[in-house]
């Protein structure tokens, strides 16, 4: 007995070590932004705007018909170091973060020469305009980079529960793969279309919905199952749930990890906390309903929180009292 | 159907809602036929508990008849027609909580538990009529209830027992008995229980049926006192003398063995000052507790003594003398009632009238006047002690 238990919980350790670097080197980032044009050539045009802005300060602001006082050739020098630093960056270890550095360094200099336009004194106003027509389109390159590139930072989540349930009932429960949207709150409709395929549809921020082919790479009756979404998808998404016999009869641990592309990355989840997700809380959530349905058969409902899986949503929910027909209708459709 | 809503701070209401339905396959629908108003109740009527909703049903000690089974009720345990108890906390008998007979800290049966688990570290058990903290269950100061996996929680009522005598089953009499139960009573024990309303009174009643040599109840309205002392209980009113000089004159300066607090968050203060400081920190919400007994009592009691907590407390105390609690060596145990552990035994004893617990109904009335019993029973107007409602 206490054999089995050493080895359940040394399986637990290695377990918990690879679902650390799950699925590793999936994209690396640094290396596909260095051959990335858009990046490199962002990285020139800071570095080609920085060393005039650093050398001849008088003359660039001269250029840019904003003043000649020493605070302008001050905040000219202080704009040509940032764009040197940016330009360091992009072509030596390029990273979503330097684009980002981008995109705030615009919005300062957008600000800066729009100050200078109100403030003008006439000499070189038509410069100075065109100056800010030019960082306007810098700034949408910039942003476009920024966004499109933060891209492939991969959203991670993980989450355990335990269950009164074998590990081959766990497991046979989460391999019925058409049960899942019973309790998994964004997950509309899995429907199965082969022996490893399926098609999820799941609902997204704002209104939207999300459609994927997935195939499980992965399939040990009663220890694993393992997926990822086909070439192609809209948003690239892998996962894995593991079962795991929890000490001293404690019933069977179930760990679920799960992967998936975040459009727009640091912009997309800032996006998806407005819209009112929070990812982690959702797989938290989801495997609470799994508990529910493993061990009490269905997602249990009360007045206040009667759609079930979408409790959380419901926030001020629907008064602790019954529903009307039409309340229950739509509830229990 | 009629039902009692609660409708903001310090205000309830009788309405006209919905009839209930079911909305699981273990549900039962049961049409009330007695209901209470319990003193945690007021702490939902005052706004201590977050998560109130304009329009929620209140109560959570209620008995009827089911008049409605879902189709996955084991009719082997419930069925159309059995007179029944409604445990307040929900259980649904599965989870490894439930296994252990911790029926209160249920894992599945509250469908908020990830805002629970926010305050409370894990989930608790759904209770009716008890916030949407607890699940959003519509309670049972109503004509009709709907419960929650009715094989796993109702208790069947087969003999003629009155209304009265089981009703406070569904809380008060089996919470006051594991505010005793876990004082673990040995031969000789003092047992001192802070707080005379229905809880402490049935707290004294278990010490005493569990073997306590002497029970003493501290509160400061005489008619609750006279309440306990009329079942041969000391009294201690908080109000004339010093609680803790009247403990240990009492047990010959050794304190009382056992404490229970059936007090909770709302404690009165004996000092001003103190009472200042908690109420002030109550008002900006950086304290949400009164704790004023349970100080007391973790002061007063023996060094290896229990302190038993059945009075409820919410989110975050302020001032809790661990210093006494830890170089003293007491063992502070506490839990919402597992109601369900209890039950075939409480039931056992107020059939063989070892335990009367309608002793503490000072109030009968209609359901339709509960916004008046809430004030008579908040206010402890007209010596007020446990009303019981009917629909």
């Amino acid at each position: 007995m206490s054999n089995a238990s050493e080895t359940g919980t040394a399986r637990h350790r290695h377990a918990r070590t690879r679902a650390v670097d799950f699925s590793p080197g999936r994209r690396d980032t640094s290396a596909a932004l260095r051959h990335d044009p858009l990046v490199r050539g962002l990285g020139l045009v800071s570095a080609v705007l920085g060393v005039p802005q650093v050398a001849r300060p008088d003359g660039v602001a001269r250029a840019l018909g904003v003043g000649n006082t020493p605070l302008h050739r001050a905040a000219t020098t202080a704009v040509g170091v940032r764009e040197l630093t940016a330009a360091a960056g992009l072509l030596g270890r390029p990273s979503p973060v330097w684009l980002w550095s981008r995109v705030g360094g615009d919005i300062t200099d957008l600000a800066m020469l729009g100050r200078a336009l109100r403030h003008h004194d006439g000499r070189g106003h038509g410069r100075t305009a065109l100056a800010t027509a030019a960082a306007a389109l810098v700034t949408a390159a910039d942003v476009y980079a920024a966004v499109t590139r933060t891209r492939s930072a991969p959203v991670r989540r993980a989450a355990a529960t335990t269950v009164a349930r074998t590990p081959q009932e766990a497991y046979g429960l989460w391999r019925d793969l058409e049960r899942l949207p019973s309790f998994m709150a964004h997950v509309d409709e899995v429907r199965v279309t082969g022996p490893r395929t399926s098609h999820w549809r799941v609902s997204a921020p704002f209104g939207g919905c999300v459609e994927w082919d997935a195939e499980i790479v992965a399939d040990e009756p009663g220890r694993r199952i393992a997926w990822c979404a086909a070439d192609g998808a809209d948003v690239d998404n892998w996962g894995e749930v593991r079962f795991t016999p929890a000490p001293g009869g404690r019933g069977t641990e179930v760990h679920v990890s799960l992967c998936h592309d975040m459009p727009a990355g640091a912009l997309g989840r800032a996006a998806a906390r407005y819209a009112g997700e929070a990812p982690a809380q959702q797989l938290d959530d989801d495997l609470r309903r799994f508990k529910q349905v493993a061990e009490t058969g269905e997602v249990v409902r009360s007045e206040g929180a009667p759609f079930g899986k979408a409790a959380r949503h419901e926030f001020p929910q629907h008064p602790a009292r019954p529903l009307t027909e039409q309340e229950l209708r739509e509830a229990l459709s | 159907m009629k039902a009692n809503c609660w409708t903001g701070r310090n205000s309830v209401e009788v309405r006209d809602v919905p009839d209930p339905s079911l909305l699981n396959s273990r549900d039962a629908v049961v049409r009330v036929t007695s209901t209470a108003i319990c003193g945690s109740d007021l702490h939902l009527l005052d706004g201590y508990v977050p998560t109130m909703q304009s329009g929620d049903i209140m109560g959570h000690e209620f008995m009827g008849e089911v008049v409605e089974v879902g189709p996955g009720v084991d009719t082997g345990r419930i069925r159309v027609g059995d007179r029944v108890v409604v445990p307040f906390p929900i259980a649904c008998g599965a989870c490894a909580s439930c296994r252990a007979e911790l029926y209160s800290c249920c894992e599945n049966t509250n469908p908020n538990a990830g805002i629970a688990e926010k305050i409370f570290g894990h989930p608790t058990a759904g209770i009716y009529g008890y916030s949407h903290l607890t699940g959003g269950f519509a309670g049972g100061q109503a004509e009709y209830a709907r419960v929650a996996f009715a094989d796993v929680n109702l208790l069947k009522i087969e003999s003629d027992l009155t209304d009265e005598q089981v009703l406070f089953l569904s809380d008060v009499l089996p919470t006051g008995w594991m505010g005793a139960d876990m004082c673990d009573i040995q031969d000789g024990d003092v047992v001192a229980v802070w707080g005379a309303g229905p809880v402490g009174q049935m707290a004294m009643d278990g010490a005493r049926v569990l073997g306590a040599e002497e029970v003493v109840a501290i509160d400061k309205e005489d008619y609750r006192l006279d309440m306990a002392a009329a079942e041969g209980y000391t009294t201690i009113d908080f109000e004339e003398v010093d609680v803790r000089s009247a403990l240990l004159e009492m047990t010959g300066g050794r304190g009382p063995d056992k404490c229970v607090d059936a007090v909770g968050l709302e404690a009165t203060h004996g000092a001003p000052h103190v009472r200042m400081y908690d109420r002030g920190k109550q008002a900006v919400r950086s304290g949400t507790e009164r704790p004023h007994a349970l100080r007391q009592a973790v002061m007063c009691c023996r060094s290896g003594g229990v302190v038993s907590v059945v009075g409820v407390y919410g989110g975050l105390m302020d001032k809790f003398p661990a210093g006494a609690w830890m170089n003293r060596s007491l063992t502070l145990r506490t839990g919402q009632c597992h109601v369900q552990r209890y039950l075939d035994r409480l039931l056992g004893l107020i059939e063989e009238g070892t335990i009367d617990p309608t002793r503490v109904i000072t109030h009968r009335m209609p359901l339709a006047e509960a916004p008046h019993a809430f004030e008579l029973f908040k206010n402890k107007q007209d010596d007020c002690e446990k009303v019981v409602l009917t629909p």
